[in-house]
């Protein structure tokens, strides 16, 4: 069956909407959000949630302590493995 | 370096920290959003490593095997602690009331275009686990969608409707908290 993508109801639009989006396409030239405020809106606040995930946590160091645990863990665990 | 560590030199392993630690730290701590449970987990993530390493054969990316058993052990520990009890296949597939509340938009509830960075944060850490590890994966750290569907067994479609799913969510939570903050 092919879809008039011009005819679609919000709820039609908004079902194709995560692979619409995931695929890559550019969303904002559909047709439905050409005539549609309400999905416009929608696709809007998406894209503005995308994209202050961005600025969300930044990568950071784990504490040099860190790695000295987990060597001591793995001289642990090789105590135990070579005390079998 | 990655045969080394595999042929169990330690010195290797050592180089593998230094190199992939930011990484799996930085998913940790914002899975959990608690510096010394992230620190745990971490150090679980790599006794993990250091014990599987060896049967890695190279079937998907290193960094790719890598996250996938770092998200591994921070879902174990997010069942273990029953904060927020949903599984991997929960969070591939999660029941209807877990979904978003509501999908329509209305222009008077639209965002104004800045969402301020505390209150994103805290949104996503109020998302289910399952949401907010997809979330995190594609939106924060840049993965696409085909290598999130490789980390957590689940397909291309789901991984992109579970993101879809997740944005609706953060965007009801921060329309909806000033209206609650201000009671």
């Amino acid at each position: 069956m092919i879809v008039d993508r011009n005819q679609l109801s919000c709820a039609e639009f908004q079902a194709q909407l995560p692979e619409l989006i995931g695929s890559g396409e550019n969303a904002a030239i559909h047709p439905h959000i050409q005539s549609c405020e309400l999905c416009r809106a929608l696709l809007a606040d998406l894209e503005t949630i995308a994209e202050a995930a961005r600025q969300l946590f930044p990568i950071v160091e784990p504490p040099d302590k860190l790695w000295e645990q987990i060597e001591s863990a793995i001289r642990q665990e090789r105590a135990v493995h070579e005390g079998c | 370096m990655l045969a080394r560590a595999q042929a169990g030199d330690h010195s290797a392993f050592a180089q593998l920290y230094s190199l992939h630690k930011r990484r799996i730290y930085s998913l940790c701590l914002r899975m959990v959003g608690n510096i010394a449970e992230a620190e745990d987990l971490t150090q679980e993530a790599f006794l993990q490593l250091h014990r599987k390493i060896a049967t890695f054969r190279g079937d998907s990316a290193f960094s790719t095997w890598r996250h996938r058993l770092a998200i591994n052990v921070v879902l174990m520990q997010l069942r273990k602690k029953a904060l927020n009890q949903i599984s991997l296949d929960e969070a591939m597939d999660p029941a209807p009331e877990e979904g978003p509340g509501r999908s329509f938009g209305a222009p008077d509830l639209t965002l104004s275009g800045t969402i301020d960075r505390l209150a994103l944060e805290r949104a996503v850490g109020d998302l289910p686990a399952g949401y907010r590890l997809i979330f995190i994966l594609h939106d924060v750290e840049g993965y696409e969608h085909n290598e999130i569907a490789s980390m957590l067994e689940c397909s291309i479609g789901n991984s992109k409707s579970q993101l879809h799913k997740a944005r609706l969510k953060l965007r009801d939570a921060l329309h909806i908290r000033p209206k609650q903050e201000a009671q």
